[in-house]
C-alpha cells in the first residue's frame, strides 16, 4: 500500500488549496461545496483512524490523489504564465533566460533609421 | 454548445487579420517595420460568463450548471456524471476560473466530456485492447544497458514494481534491455484483459487515459490498486528524465512544466478511476455510509 502520511495533514494541504482557488469568486472557501463535502468525509472516517481499515486508506488515497491534482495545476499555470502565456519572446528576453545578453554597441550599429 | 460557438468566433478574427497583413507586405517595398508581429500568439482564452456554479441531482446522474444554464458536451450532450465527488470536483474546476476559463487545467472535465461523448467511437473492448497493448512497449519494462549508474538505478527502482504487479496477479511481466521489448506471456495478457473487463465504460476512459500518460500499464495498475501514490508514479515514469536532471541540470521552463502538467493529469485521471469504479462514494450521503463498512468484524469501530 501506498504510504500516505497522516489524514489531518492531507485535508489541511485540501483546504489551503481550496483557500487558493476560492480567490477566483472571493467568496469565502468555507461556503464551498468541495469544503463541505471533505469535511464531512473526513469526519464520517475518523473514528477508524486507528485502525487499517480498507476504506478508509481507499478514501485517503483518493484525498492524496485530489491534492496532487489541484496542487499540481495551480503550479502548472503558475509556469504557464510566466514562461508560456505571453506569446513570442523578444531576442533579448530570449537570450536572458539561458543566461546571455545581447552584445551592445555605443552609438547604435548604424544601420537603423 | 459554447465550445462551438467559441472557435468560430476564432476563425473570424482570424480571417479578419490574418489577409490584410499577407497582402499589405509584399506590395509594400518602403523599410520593414521596427518589431514586426510575430506569428505566434497564446492560445486565446475565454471570459468567465458565469457567477455560480451548482450542482444538481438529474435522472442520469449529477449535472453543473453554470448560474441559469446547464453545462453541456462538445457535442452539445447534457454535462451528467454518475457520481457526486466527481460533479462537485468538476464544479470546483468551473468555479476556481479566475476572469478567463483555461481549459487546459480543467482536466475531470476533459475526462466526463470523453467519456459521455466518447469520440473515438470504441466500445469496451477496444478500449481494453489499447491499454493492455501498452504492456508491449511498457516504460518500466525497457532496461538500458548504459550507463552503470542508470542500469542500477532503473533496476532498483522498476525491479520491485514489476515483481508486486507478477505477484498480485499472478502473471509473469519480465524485462527486458533489447529493441524489441520484453515478450510478454499470452496469458498475462489474458489475466489483464479480464481484470480490466471488470471495470466500467467511464473508468475504462480513464484507464487509458493514465496509461497514454505514465506511457506504462504496470504503473497505471499500481495507481489503480492504491499501490502507488501519483507522485511515485510520475517520479517512476520520468526516472531517466530525473537521472538527466540531476546530471545535467534542471530548466525551471521544460523540465518543472512537464512534471507539474503530467502529476496534474495522472491524478485527474486517477482520481477519475477511482470515482467512477466504486460504488462506495457514488452516493456520499451519511445514511448509506454503513454499508461501506459491512465487511468488518463486528465490534471492530
Amino acid at each position: 500500500m501506498a504510504a500516505l502520511g497522516s489524514p489531518a495533514r492531507t485535508l489541511r494541504g485540501l483546504l489551503r488549496e481550496l483557500r487558493y482557488l476560492s480567490e477566483a469568486t472571493g467568496r469565502p472557501y468555507r461556503d464551498t461545496a468541495a469544503y463541505r463535502y471533505l469535511v464531512k468525509a473526513f469526519r464520517a472516517h475518523r473514528v477508524t483512524s486507528e485502525k487499517l481499515c480498507r476504506a478508509q486508506h481507499e478514501l485517503h488515497f483518493q484525498a492524496a490523489t485530489y491534492l496532487c491534482l489541484l496542487r499540481s495545476v495551480r503550479e502548472h499555470v503558475a509556469l504557464h504564465q510566466e514562461f508560456h502565456g505571453k506569446g513570442e519572446r523578444s531576442v533579448e528576453e530570449s537570450a536572458g533566460l539561458v543566461g546571455l545578453r545581447l552584445p551592445q554597441q555605443p552609438g547604435g550599429k548604424g544601420w537603423e533609421p | 454548445m459554447w465550445r462551438s460557438c467559441l472557435r468560430l468566433r476564432d476563425a473570424g478574427c482570424r480571417l479578419l487579420t490574418q489577409p490584410r497583413g499577407a497582402l499589405a507586405a509584399p506590395a509594400r517595398p518602403g523599410p520593414t517595420p521596427q518589431a514586426p508581429a510575430r506569428a505566434y500568439a497564446p492560445p486565446t482564452e475565454r471570459k468567465r460568463f458565469y457567477q455560480n456554479v451548482s450542482i444538481t441531482q438529474g435522472e442520469g446522474g449529477f449535472e453543473i450548471n453554470l448560474d441559469h444554464r446547464k453545462l453541456k458536451t462538445p457535442q452539445a450532450k447534457l454535462f451528467t456524471v454518475p457520481s457526486e465527488a466527481l460533479a462537485i470536483a468538476v464544479a470546483t474546476e468551473w468555479d476556481s476560473q479566475q476572469d478567463t476559463i483555461k481549459f487546459y487545467t480543467m482536466h475531470l472535465t476533459t475526462l466526463c466530456n470523453t467519456s459521455l461523448d466518447n469520440p473515438t467511437q470504441r466500445n469496451k473492448d477496444q478500449l481494453i485492447r489499447a491499454a493492455v497493448k501498452f504492456l508491449d512497449t511498457d516504460t518500466i519494462c525497457y532496461r538500458v544497458e548504459e550507463p552503470a549508474t542508470l542500469v542500477e538505478l532503473q533496476k532498483n527502482e522498476w525491479d520491485p514494481i514489476i515483481e508486486w504487479a507478477e505477484k498480485r496477479y499472478d502473471v509473469e511481466i519480465g524485462s527486458s534491455t533489447s529493441i524489441m521489448g520484453p515478450s510478454i506471456p499470452a496469458r498475462t495478457r489474458e489475466v489483464l484483459i479480464s481484470h480490466l473487463a471488470s471495470y466500467n465504460m467511464w473508468a475504462l476512459q480513464g484507464i487509458e487515459f493514465v496509461v497514454t500518460q505514465l506511457k506504462s500499464m504496470v504503473l497505471t495498475l499500481g495507481l489503480m490498486d492504491l499501490h502507488l501514490t501519483v507522485e511515485q508514479a510520475v517520479l517512476l515514469s520520468r526516472l531517466e528524465e530525473e537521472y538527466q536532471i540531476q546530471k545535467w541540470g534542471n530548466i525551471e521552463w521544460a523540465h518543472d512544466y512537464e512534471l507539474q502538467e503530467l502529476r496534474a493529469r495522472t491524478a485527474a485521471g486517477t482520481l477519475f478511476i477511482h470515482l467512477c469504479s466504486e460504488s462506495t462514494t457514488n452516493t456520499g450521503h451519511q445514511g448509506k455510509l454503513p454499508t461501506l463498512h459491512g465487511w468488518w468484524p463486528a465490534g471492530a469501530g
